[in-house]
């Protein structure tokens, strides 16, 4: 049974369904603007039985979670920016040692130390891998606390399907927020997918090691072109998106996350005043509803990238669309959160195309 | 009387090791400890319900000497990912094979942590005073006076800060139940290794908290020596400044001495 409707903050939503998703093991180490995730789990292991552990680092954090992995768990950590800097060594290792866990970014602002309000600047890091090698990260951006319940499910699954990190990539606001949420029924652990490559000690069988260290001749470039072939898989099979009035813009907004939100409340209010505006809110950042948004830039459609970054994913927009379309960027650095209103500025100079707020980009 | 005689095995190879030849350079302390680690768990019956740790350094491929589960950790990582495998199986015997770059230099915090956690753990570590794998730089063990590649006419405390005692470090930590220092230089520190080794584990299976046994090991190619002279110089320097014994025994155990 799904759970009643609840309001709580996107933080304690995202401990809330790891749990029910069947996570019994978090390593983290507290950083703003995410501490309520951790403390929720604190307690909330405790009552079914769990595994929570403050670790003296990020760093030890996500080794960790490597070796609980390994072990079989049902695993994750979460943390902000800086601290998924940290992390990006053992994000690489797992990737190379095929491990899967669940790692939630909650954005602020930066670079270095930054601030602790919302931003997402950390894009290329989540989307371009972050550490080191030839790897790639599925990325899944909630817009709001009921889809950070349902997507903390879709991380995990995903993860186990793949055999690799995935990452849950919200921000300082989302973290914060209270909204109402209906959470999906708790996973029975039994109905856990079974792993037949875990650690757990080799009675009955030959002993196994899980190791990224590749020597001999030739190794390592067929494990690149394994993984290669994943994440190929990946890129076919897992795009995901949301589109709002689309069918008759004349300009369709990209935004993911806390930005989709406030661009929806422009494009709402632009709707009222006649200009046809549309959304498209990418919902994997990696891979990039690429396939989807083709479809959509074209047929004389501009299109208007909006960011709390000074660009980032707009490279993908490029990267998808070509010279299909117009394509225009509005982007808001270090942790500011725009109004409604100087987005909707954006959207109707993108509309007389004064370039007058925001910049034309340069395909 | 039968013509059949009883013969019983007082000797052969342990099953907890693999029957590959290792990569190790003669006189390298890595191959005395293996067999050791080897033998304990087969004594214990501890095989099959033990998970391994490597290091990174020369034991980085310790994987195909063991033949037990093992899991790469990145380096100095060791004792985090080994706590992550406790928690997921504490009814596993769980060990940590470290180096003294891994453990006592870019691993200090994981190490020091975990210990200060009374994981139950068991830590293999061996000092040999320098960086094996990557060609004989400093650790943070060098002992003073001793040329390393990165310390030009030896280790200067001034320059080069002064070597790390970590097993004493660990031992102040209530967290930690057994401690003790064993060299694998002369038969009879071999043999006072191995019981040590066994009853670290034995702490684990108890479930009384953190276990290490530090092995002063000879390492003849980085150290420029015959195997025979870095023998003689564990038994005659290295002691000097990490003296055997046992620097802490809470486990309560008949054989304390």
């Amino acid at each position: 049974m799904p759970s009643e409707k609840m309001l709580m903050r996107g933080s304690n939503v995202v401990g809330e369904a790891a749990v029910r998703a069947g996570c019994r093991y978090y390593f983290g180490y507290p950083i703003t603007p995410q501490n309520e995730l951790p403390e929720y789990l604190s307690a909330r292991m405790l009552d079914v039985g769990g595994t929570f552990i403050q670790g003296e680092s990020e760093v030890a954090s996500i080794n960790m979670v490597l070796g609980a992995s390994a072990a079989g768990g049902r695993v994750m950590t979460s943390s902000s920016s800086p601290g998924i800097s940290l992390k990006q060594e053992g994000i690489s290792y797992m990737a190379g040692m095929e491990l899967p866990a669940v790692i939630i970014n909650m954005m602020r602002g930066g670079p270095g130390l930054g601030n602790i309000s919302a931003s997402a600047a950390d894009y290329y890091q989540a989307t371009r891998g972050g550490g080191h090698g030839d790897y790639r990260t599925p990325v899944l951006a909630p817009a709001g606390c009921q889809e950070l319940a349902e997507l903390t499910f879709v991380a995990f699954d995903m993860a186990d399907k793949y055999r690799s990190p995935v990452m849950l990539l919200g921000d300082g606001l989302m973290g914060q927020v209270m909204e109402p949420v209906i959470f999906p029924d708790f996973i029975d652990l039994k109905d856990l997918p079974k792993k037949d490559w875990i650690l757990n000690g080799c009675e009955g069988r030959e002993p196994r090691a899980i190791f990224s260290m590749l020597l001999g001749q030739g190794e390592l470039y067929h494990h690149n072109l394994d993984l290669q072939k994943k994440y190929d898989q990946i890129t076919a099979e897992e795009q995901r998106w949301e589109t709002k009035n689309t069918d008759d813009a004349d300009i369709i907004v990209v935004a993911y996350g806390t930005a989709a939100r406030i661009a929806e409340s422009a494009m709402n209010d632009l709707r009222a005043e006649g200009l046809a505006i549309g959304l498209f809110r990418p919902i994997t950042l990696w891979p990039f509803p690429s396939t989807a948004f083709r479809e959509l830039a074209q047929n004389g459609r501009k299109v208007a990238v909006f960011e709390l970054c000074l660009g980032q994913m707009v490279e993908d927009v490029v990267l998808s669309v070509g010279e299909r379309a117009e394509i225009y960027f509005y982007g808001v650095p270090g942790g500011v959160i725009p109004t409604p209103a100087e987005v909707a500025d954006f959207l109707r100079s993108v509309a007389k195309g004064d370039g007058e707020v925001g910049r034309r980009i340069d395909v | 009387m039968s013509a059949e005689v009883a013969y019983k095995q007082v000797f052969g190879w342990p099953d907890s090791l693999k029957k590959n030849p290792t990569h190790y350079c003669p006189g390298c302390g890595h191959s005395i400890v293996h067999r050791l680690v080897a033998e304990c768990l087969d004594e214990l019956g501890m095989r099959e319900k033990t998970i391994g740790v490597p290091p990174v350094g020369c034991a980085v491929l310790a994987y195909n000497y063991f033949n037990f589960d093992m899991v790469e950790a990145p380096h100095g990582r060791a004792l985090a990912v080994a706590t992550g495998i406790k928690r997921v199986h504490p009814d596993k015997l769980v060990l940590t094979y470290q180096g003294d770059g891994d453990l006592a230099a870019i691993g200090t915090a994981e190490t020091i942590h975990a210990a200060n956690r009374g994981e139950r753990i068991t830590t293999i570590f061996i000092n040999n005073a320098i960086y094996g794998m990557t060609g004989g730089q400093m650790a943070p063990t060098t002992v003073l006076g001793m040329n390393a590649t990165t310390t030009p006419g030896g280790r200067d405390p001034r320059l080069h800060g002064n070597p790390i005692d970590i097993s004493r470090m660990l031992a102040v930590s209530n967290g930690v139940v057994y401690v003790e220092r064993c060299a694998v230089s002369s038969f009879k520190q071999i043999r006072k290794a191995k019981k040590a080794i066994k009853k670290a584990f034995q702490c684990q299976l108890d479930d009384l908290g953190f276990s290490i046994v530090e092995l002063l090991s000879p390492c003849p190619t980085n150290w420029k020596m015959s195997p025979k002279a870095a023998w003689a110089w564990v038994n005659e320097e290295m002691v000097k400044t990490y003296p055997l014994g046992v620097i802490k025994d809470e486990t309560g155990y008949e054989d304390k001495k």
